[in-house]
Parts: C-alpha cells; structure tokens; sequence
C-alpha cells in the first residue's frame, strides 16, 4: 500500500556505501543481517562486540563522528525476538557516508559497553538511554539519570511504562518556602 | 537532572580539598540562559574551573508522547521542540515520515519546504546573533535583529495562519498552498533583509567590546568538534565542512547554487560569523526557489492515500470523498512498513534527525528525536573551562541553546 517503489531505494544517496566495501565492513565488524531500508544501510552486531565493532569502524574505516544513540523498546512488536534494540548511527565526515549499528539486549539485565571513550558525544546520549531505558553502559564515566529527577524510580520510554506516568512526580515532596 | 543540594552538602563533598573558592549557581532562571537550564561553576576568583550542566527542567516526554499521537498530530508536538525555527522541525518531521513511508511530495512542495525551512533558519540565525549581542551588551544590535524577525513571522501567519507555532506541513504536504501574497511578502524581505543584515554588520563587526568578548573564547577544534558529534554552525566554525544539505541533498536543496559557510578558528566570533553569512546564503537560496516556484499541486495525489484530498476533489468525486473517509477514520487511514529508519535534515542549529520506527499504524512505534542543543550543551563545560564567568554568556550564546529542544 505504501509503495515506495519509486523513490524507496535511495541508493544514489552519497551516503550509501558501495557494495565490495559494505560486504568487507561487515566481515570486518563480525556483524551479522546487513540490511537496506530506503538506501541506509544497517548491520546488527552482537552486543558484546560493540565497543570493538565502533572501535573498528573509527580507526579503520573513517566513520569518525557518532551521529546519536538512541533505544527502541520491541516489547510485542511484530516478529521481534529481543526486547530492546540499541541504535548507533555513524557518520565518515571525510567520505560523507553513513551507516547504522544496531545491536539487541534483552531483560533482566540490559547492559554494553560503553563507547565514551571511542566517541565524546556518547556520553550524554548513553546518560539519556539509560534513563529512558535503563540499558547500563559499562564503564561510563558518569552514569547518572540527564533529563529526570534522580529520585524517579521508574524508566518511562520503555513499553510497559503508561503514557500518564505512575504517580511518580505528584508523590515528589512538596518543598515549601518555610521548610526549603 | 537535578542536582540536589545533598550533593553539595554532604560531609565528603566537604573535607576533601577544593582547588577552587566558590560555586556559582547559574539559573535556571537567569535571562542570559534564555531558558530554563542551569549550570553549577566552580569558580576561582572569576575563572571558571569546572562547570556542571544540570537539564531537564523542562522535559516534557515528547518521545513518549510521539508513540500516541499519529504522524499527522505530533507535527504540533514539533513546533515546541525548537520554538525559534518551528518551521524547520516540521519540515523536518514529515521529511523523516515521508522516507518512512516512500512517498514523495511534488516539486511545488519541496520548492515551498526549502523556503520555509530557510526562513526558519534566517529566524533562527536573527534571534541567536541578537541575542549574543544583546549579552555582551549591545542592546541596540537585538534591536536590529529583532526587526526582520517581525517580517518573518508576518510571512508565516500569511502561509498558515499562525506566527509561533506554525504546523504548517502535513504528511505528503503542506497545509495549504502559499497565497499570491506570501509569495510577494517573501519576496519583499529577500529584498529587505540585505539591508538589515549590513547593518548589524556595522553596529557589531568592528565594535572592539564584542570582539574582545568572543574572539578566542569558547575555542573548539575541528578533531573535537567531530569526536563531540558537533554539527552545524558549531562545526563548521571549527573546520567542519559539512552541510546536510549539500552531503545528503533533501527535498530540493539540489536545485540551488549557494555555498557551506566555514570558518576556521572555532571561537566564539567564528560561530557568529558563520551565522552571519548563512543568512546571506539562505536569502541566495530563497530568492532561486521563489522566482522558480514550479506549479502544480502541493499535496501528493489520492492514489498515495496519505494526504487528504481538496475539498473540491472530495465534494465532486466518489474516489475524493472515499479517500477522505478512509483517512480521518481512526481504524482506518494509511499503513507505515514494519521498518524503521533514520533522517536528518540540516536544521539551524545543526543536524536535526528523526529516528521513526513504523509498525503498520498511522502512528509512530517510536519517535526518537536527535536534538542538535543536546548534543552542543555537552560540549559547554569544555568550551568554558578556563574562561571568566562572563564569558558563559557569550559561550552559551554562540552555541544557541534552546532548552526546549535540548530536554524535549
């Protein structure tokens, strides 16, 4: 129905990674499922693999800039194995090409490890997944929650959460001025 | 987050040696942060050793909200993220649904989102420098800043009715096409703005104050600016040259001749310069899509089956009133691929991308946002180590913070 035939395949996009390079990338970063969706490209790389895989594609591959990390929650998602998929977008500012790593974690303890040290930009971003999520990035210099309180108990983008919240902020004591 | 004054006030935060005198609470209301955000410096005398951002204050669950509201509605949510350009986040959103979905829109609509998008970017631009001015003290430089801002919001009140919050396009569109008197309105500020953009040139470029406030302050390298994930006027002051719009051409950018705005000293005086001439680009840019507008119709056809059709259409026609039908009824309406997918737009502040997970439905399965604030605000504690405190205005100035997008 949607059709996108036309112009789905954006494969003239210069972002696109030509085919020999693509195959070796992912030999290179053990990944597995290359896939293409509307001309970007992705690899799932097995969670315990990441840091390398960054690491690989940084020094060896020109993919120098860390674009964003962001989490998708598959609970009851259609054909979804695993319960949270991390996302890692990749830019090689020199070539102009971009490229996706994805990676799955599953209950009852989300956790990889950390890139910080790869990328600077990943430390606000892995503070925010962890808050959002509660996927713990091992090594992380400073893993504190970023955008909630440090009181909230709960880690609201993921599924099961309500879109009203549990109670959590109207139960926040009340700080009057006599008493603040 | 908030830190909690426990953190300052326990008995180890206490005995162990300070290498520094005081700790300065900046905001969260403070009128130089603009919004609310805060800092916590750590001072000695009036440089700045460390500085501490604390966000979040104005979180509002945006991403949470994307999950609920269909793809047409959250374009409202977008306008709120960074209410300086509104108009670049709605372009885009629905760039980023429209990928989603496979659907191309007519070239009328892309001539039409190209312009928008550049005069958000030329608001945005105008609000950041006059702000920056207005903090290191020249007021009479907001002023003239301000003035063609007024202009901007007058075009954008006669696209779509209203000036803030605009929500001006829809999936596989616009809300309605531009009247012959935008069209003119726009016209006339492309004329226009040269003249106000030279003379805040005048007022600030050899106004040894502003100079000395922003040159060398706030230095960011380009090696740092890519490793920190910097975007933008922020990287491209520094060396970066990189421009969505012309590394990933979207919408109609293709079309156009005009030039990525570099500098290489990567302060605080760069970053304005930067802005500075990207205006001048942004006009260039407008002035070719207004005098070569192509006709024809600014919604894509019913055979998409994503945007509603013309009331006309739907009143005369069994296959217009059927479309209609099918798309405001909420068990009905278009389906999105179980797919999900990346895409960025060269926002004002730098790469805006939307990350949308589809899962059949009209709405998103997850709508993750990659704010450029977020990831400049990071940047800040680097930026102002060594600096005075006066210069945290300049500082936050020239990286344009908008709290709103950064806690979203």
């Amino acid at each position: 129905m949607t059709g996108g035939s036309e112009t789905g395949g954006r494969v003239d996009s210069p972002a696109h990674i030509p085919e020999p390079l693509f195959s070796e990338i992912v030999a290179a970063v053990g990944g597995a499922r290359p896939s293409e969706f509307r001309g970007q490209q992705r690899i799932v790389v097995p969670p315990e693999r990441i840091y390398d895989a960054l690491a690989v594609l940084r020094d060896r591959y020109g993919f120098d800039m860390l674009v964003d990390i962001t989490c998708v929650d598959y609970l009851n998602y259609r054909g979804a194995t695993d319960r949270f998929g991390l996302v890692y977008v990749l830019t090689n500012t020199e070539q102009n090409k971009r490229l996706v790593i994805r990676c799955y974690v599953n209950d009852p303890n989300p956790a990889v490890r950390s890139v910080v040290p790869l990328f600077e930009a990943a430390n606000w971003l892995e503070r925010e997944v962890w808050d959002m999520f509660g996927i713990r990035f091992e090594g992380h210099p400073d893993l504190r929650r970023i955008l909630l309180p440090e009181e909230f108990t709960a880690h609201p983008l993921r599924k099961d959460y309500p879109l009203q919240g549990r109670g959590e902020r109207h139960n926040f004591p009340v700080i009057t001025r006599e008493s603040g | 987050m908030p830190l909690t004054p426990s953190v300052f006030s326990d008995d180890s935060a206490r005995n162990e040696p300070q290498p520094y005198l005081w700790t300065l609470n900046f905001g969260p209301q403070h009128p130089a942060t603009h919004t609310t955000l805060r800092l916590v410096l750590k001072l000695e005398g009036e440089r700045v050793v460390d500085a501490m951002p604390d966000i979040g204050y104005l979180h509002s669950g945006f991403e949470k909200i994307g999950e609920h509201l269909d793809f047409n509605q959250y374009v409202t949510v977008t306008d709120r993220m960074n209410y300086i350009s509104p108009m670049a986040n709605n372009v885009a959103w629905h760039l980023a649904v429209e990928r989603l979905l496979g659907v191309e829109v007519p070239p009328r609509c892309r001539y039409l989102r190209v312009i928008i998008a550049e005069l958000a970017r030329i608001s945005d631009h105008l609000l950041c420098l006059g702000a920056m001015g207005l903090d290191t003290g020249a007021f009479t430089h907001f002023i003239y800043a301000f003035n063609p801002r007024e202009q901007i919001y007058d075009i954008f009140e006669a696209l779509c009715g209203a000036r803030f919050t605009n929500s001006y396009t829809r999936v596989g569109g616009l809300m309605h096409d531009a009247s012959p008197k935008a069209i003119e309105m726009i016209r006339r500020f492309v004329a226009d703005l040269p003249r106000a953009l030279d003379d805040m040139d005048r007022l600030l470029l050899r106004n040894r104050i502003f100079r000395e406030r922003t040159e060398g302050i706030g230095l960011l390298t380009r090696e740092e600016a890519i490793n920190r994930g910097c975007s933008g006027p922020v990287a491209r002051a520094s060396g970066v040259t990189r421009d969505l719009r012309k590394d990933e051409p979207y919408l109609a950018y293709r079309d156009f001749d005009f030039r990525v705005i570099c500098a290489k000293q990567g302060d605080c005086f760069a970053r304005y310069l930067v802005r500075m001439g990207e205006m001048r680009e942004s006009l260039k840019i407008i002035h070719q899509a207004i005098e070569n507008l192509p006709p024809g119709p600014v919604n894509v056809g019913d055979e998409k089956r994503v945007a509603i059709p013309d009331k006309k259409v739907v009143f005369t026609t069994i296959e217009g009133l059927i479309s209609h039908f099918e798309l405001v009824m909420w068990n009905r309406g278009f389906a999105t691929p179980y797919d999900e997918l990346y895409t960025a737009t060269e926002a004002p502040n730098g790469e805006l991308g939307f990350y949308i997970v589809g899962d059949g439905t009209q709405t998103a399965y997850r709508a993750r946002c990659r704010p450029p604030s977020f990831i400049h605000f990071a940047l800040f504690p680097h930026l102002i180590r060594g600096h005075t405190l006066s210069d945290v205005v300049a500082v936050l100035g020239s990286l344009n913070i908008i709290a709103a997008e950064l806690d979203r």
